[in-house]
């Protein structure tokens, strides 16, 4: 495998750590400096324990809290201080207006953030909500990518009529506003689903979001990957590998994926950040995960009914995205730093 | 100064100036009185001195075109009563009293002639148009042949009755409603000619897409366009993302305060672009004076508190109901779709929609106090008049019997917060019953649409139903009559596309009796009320009640079954 190693030049201002390690390959050296990047492995340990915690969701569900997150409990009861209390409480000052859903009750075991305006847990749709975001976030993230790595490459290194079009498909998805081709998209398929020949998604599968978000950014991707492709086109080993009579498939997967990978290794938290965020958007819309299956973005929707008595409802989600984003974030700079070779000299 | 200030400063005078001071306290009381008499006390005030001021509405977003023959919402609606008219109109006041159609632009209600197919309306003389043009027969066959020109969305359903009108609705460019509706000047008379006898013939013609306007209006969709009509108010401009402005129509003479009344306000101003919780802090802060959209439910315990003299609540002739396709499984088979109707705890419905306060169960088609109602609940514990329970038993045994157990259902939902809330709560009760059960949330504006057209296999939605005017086939004919259901196609109201030629027959016969008798038509609506609802092509969940919040300002609130806040007959000062 040839990797475009950092020149010793480029090594000059880095940790001493790094360089008393000339063993180390590029991958573990990278992979040392992300370790000891305190902030980014904070910031992982974090993304990690929410994942964890958001995985162990039907185990709180049934184990802990009892609650099924998904069903309408309208005339539903719990204890509180010995006392039955209903989950909706109805309005008995005035007219006697609604009702209100019980608040936090600060107990793990009973429903610890409250319940929603249709008697479920709050605490526990989080944790199943952020299975699904977490989810949806992941898979589009890795969808966006793998597109985005074979559309830059190709682009790149085949340049010619491929790069062209390539090149106006990319610009066609660039020149709409994210949103608004997300939205667009959503709303036309969150009707019927898509069934194109082999590949059929019902409307209210995880996986129509999952499309939608993984296709609307693979621009945002490929366009830094052909860029470097190019660049790596016209390099020392590549050229010499071209001389050589090496196969265009070997080079291209040999010699110059291996050095791409470094961009798209770095897109990973950023795009998962970006992915979230996109929907969290697009379910709070209701164009993204259906009900009852929850998100965060869908709780927050329905804490916004509430936002005025119960305002957990739609805050407990909220942190959740932020905590998410922001690890993923300040991750995202760690491995940067740590697989930019020129980033080394801002590190410290 | 007020009179007791005035007293108790008498009353430590002195001694010695008594004298004078009785002579003064009773001319000061002469005075006072004779002056209280000319200041009134609120209640006291006439109309003349509550007239003037700018009245200030808020809505979450404007309602689309302002052609009062095309606009079908309640939001505009609402503003048309006071600025256009037709030959007839419903009456101006609160209540049911609303319900009663009064002439508008026609000196008297006409008798029917030739069976009930013909109506002579004598127009009333002296009415301008806000451009100042004066109203004439040529206007009003102009705006009868504008219905189709322009397709009103009920120049199908309301109108096609009218000679002539078949080749309208084939052709409309050239609509001419030859031999329909015919223009006499010299007599000043307009001649209605329909097909076949109608019942409901006037209260087709009192709702807004039958007002009549200048016969120069182009026989397009005048979108944000105020086209001039002659009620008292008139729309000076309409920006669909700021603003419609009403002010008074200087041409207007009050003619009838049944059918056009004069208003209070000088302006009114609907702006739009508010959230419903920025409506609602508008309002509290008097900023506002009236709120179109319903208050977000989690001010409603605020609002019931707090505010409980700005609110008022009324009834609605309208429901709530899950319409299930009759034509496809699981619910062409009518022991599937009355095993639903057994399982909805009404109750939870209306918790979800706001509480008792706000909705009451019903499990009926016709709404409580409409023409033809008579309480009928066979889908409750305890069977008879009234929903009292849901009963489990009872729908599961169904499900048993239509061997319906364990297809897939989906539930088609608006989104909005309540509605939301019931699909999620109709799953869990689907899935309790032993269905596969989904809900799909579909944005407001697609919805509607959505579950009307059967190439989108829609076994069961969520949608509701207000009153275009007061007569029980607006609820039986046109949600459940074979007539209404138009496979393929987005206007097909009749949900649950069901389709029994026999009670379909008997809705014609009820049709037809009414022309004559209503008392015995609405005898047999009530009959077909109770067949319909027997089939369960719709799961009744409850009659909605809607909430006024006007600001403290606001006097001489008035509730219209028809049309609800008649907006022009409160005042601001």
């Amino acid at each position: 495998m040839t990797v475009n190693l950092p020149a010793a030049a480029d090594l000059a201002g880095a940790a001493p750590s790094a360089l008393e390690r000339p063993a180390l390959g590029p991958w573990a050296r990278a992979a040392w400096k992300l370790w000891s990047d305190k902030a980014a492995m904070a910031a992982l340990s974090l993304f990690l324990l929410i994942v964890l915690v958001c995985l162990l969701a039907p185990l709180y569900a049934s184990q802990i809290a009892h609650t099924d997150p998904f069903t309408s409990d309208i005339d539903g009861e719990i204890t509180i201080n010995g006392e039955q209390v209903a989950l909706l409480q109805p309005s008995e000052e005035g007219l006697g207006l609604g009702s209100t859903p019980i608040g936090p009750t600060w107990d793990i075991t009973n429903y610890f953030l409250g319940a929603d305006t249709q008697g479920r847990d709050v605490m526990a749709r989080i944790l199943y909500g952020g299975r699904n975001s977490l989810f949806i976030a992941g898979t589009s993230t890795i969808i966006c990518l793998f597109f985005a790595a074979i559309m830059g490459l190709s682009a790149g290194f085949f340049g010619g009529l491929v790069d062209t079009l390539i090149s106006r498909l990319l610009d066609v998805i660039w020149a709409f506003p994210i949103f608004l081709l997300a939205i667009s998209l959503s709303i036309v398929l969150i009707a019927h689903g898509i069934d194109i020949g082999p590949i059929s998604i019902t409307a209210g599968s995880l996986w129509l979001p999952i499309s939608i978000i993984g296709i609307v950014y693979i621009p945002y991707v490929a366009r830094p990957v052909r860029g470097q492709v190019l660049a790596l086109k016209e390099s020392e080993f590549v050229l010499a590998a071209t001389g050589l009579g090496v196969p265009s498939y070997r080079i291209l997967f040999r010699d110059i994926l291996p050095n791409v990978m470094t961009t798209l290794i770095v897109f990973v938290p950023l795009m998962l950040a970006l992915n979230m965020l996109t929907e969290s958007a697009l379910s709070f819309l209701s164009i993204g995960v259906q009900a009852p299956e929850a998100s965060w973005g869908t709780i927050i929707q329905d804490g916004q009914d509430v936002l005025y008595t119960r305002s957990w409802v739609a805050v407990g989600p909220g942190i959740a995205i932020v905590l998410c984003v922001l690890s993923l974030n300040v991750l995202g700079d760690g491995v940067r730093d740590a697989l930019d070779p020129r980033a080394k000299l801002r590190i410290r | 100064m007020t009179f007791a200030q005035r007293k108790e400063k008498e009353r430590v005078a002195p001694m010695r100036r008594m004298t004078w001071l009785i002579g003064a306290a009773a001319l000061a009381g002469t005075i006072v009185s004779s002056a209280q008499a000319g200041s009134p006390s609120p209640s006291q005030l006439t109309t003349a001195d509550h007239r003037g001021g700018k009245m200030r509405l808020v809505a979450n977003a404007a309602a689309g075109t302002l052609d009062p023959q095309i606009n079908y919402t309640l939001q505009y609606w609402q503003l048309y009563q006071s600025m256009y008219d037709g030959l007839v109109t419903f009456k101006h006041a609160k209540g049911s009293e609303g319900f009663t159609i009064v002439p508008d632009l026609a000196e008297e209600m006409p008798q029917a002639q030739d069976g009930g197919k013909t109506y002579v309306f004598k127009l009333r003389k002296g009415i301008k148009f806000s451009n100042g043009q004066d109203l004439t027969v040529k206007d009003v066959v102009a705006s009868f042949q504008r219905i189709f020109k322009v397709s009103s969305p009920t120049s199908g359903t309301f109108y096609n009755g009218i000679v002539g009108a078949d080749a309208c609705l084939k052709k409309a460019d050239t609509c001419t409603l030859e031999g329909g509706v015919v223009g006499d000047e010299a007599a000043n008379t307009v001649t209605i000619h329909l097909v076949a006898p109608d019942s409901e013939i006037f209260d087709k013609l009192a709702v807004p897409h039958a007002v009549i306007l200048p016969a120069s209006t182009p026989p397009k969709d005048q979108g944000s366009t105020p086209i001039p009509g002659t009620g008292a108010y008139m729309a000076a401009a309409y920006d669909s993302n700021k603003q419609l402005k009403l002010v008074r129509n200087s041409y207007f003479k009050e003619w009838s305060k049944d059918a056009q009344p004069d208003g209070y306000p000088d302006e009114i101003d609907m702006d739009f672009g508010l959230t419903e919780e920025a409506e609602v802090t508008a309002v509290e802060n008097g900023q506002a004076d009236w709120i179109f959209d319903q208050p977000p439910a989690d001010r409603l315990g605020e609002l019931g508190s707090k505010y409980k003299d700005q609110l008022f609540i009324n009834t609605l002739t309208a429901m709530y109901y899950m319409p299930m396709n009759t034509n496809l499984p699981p619910f062409n088979n009518v022991k599937a779709r009355q095993a639903v109707a057994y399982a909805i705890d009404r109750k939870a419905t209306v918790k979800l929609f706001g509480g008792p306060k706000l909705a009451a169960p019903a499990c009926q088609i016709l709404p409580p106090g409409f023409p033809g109602y008579e309480p009928y609940c066979p889908f409750t514990k305890k069977p008879g008049g009234k929903w009292t329970a849901p009963d489990l038993v009872k729908a599961k045994q169904l499900v048993k019997e239509s061997g319906t157990a364990g297809q897939k259902v989906t539930i088609v939902v608006e989104d909005l917060a309540p509605n939301r809330a019931i699909g999620v709560y109709m799953q869990s009760l689907l899935k309790s019953l032993g269905y596969v059960a989904d809900v799909k949330v579909m944005s407001s504006n697609l919805q509607f649409t959505y579950i009307q057209n059967t190439k989108n296999k829609v076994q069961m939605s969520l949608t509701e139903w207000y009153q275009d005017y007061p007569a029980a086939s607006d609820f039986l004919n046109v949600l459940f009559g074979c007539d209404s259901f138009h496979p393929e196609s987005d206007s097909s109201v009749n949900i649950a596309g069901y389709c029994d030629k026999a009670i379909d027959a008997k809705m014609k016969d009820a049709q037809a009796t009414g022309i004559t008798d209503d008392a015995a038509a609405n005898k047999k609506w009530a009959e077909i009320d109770r067949a319909v609802t027997d089939a369960a092509p719709a799961a009744i969940l409850f009659t909605p009640k809607h909430v006024d919040f006007i600001s403290k300002r606001v006097g001489n609130f008035q509730f219209n079954g028809q049309y609800y806040w008649v907006i022009t007959q409160s005042w601001v000062q």
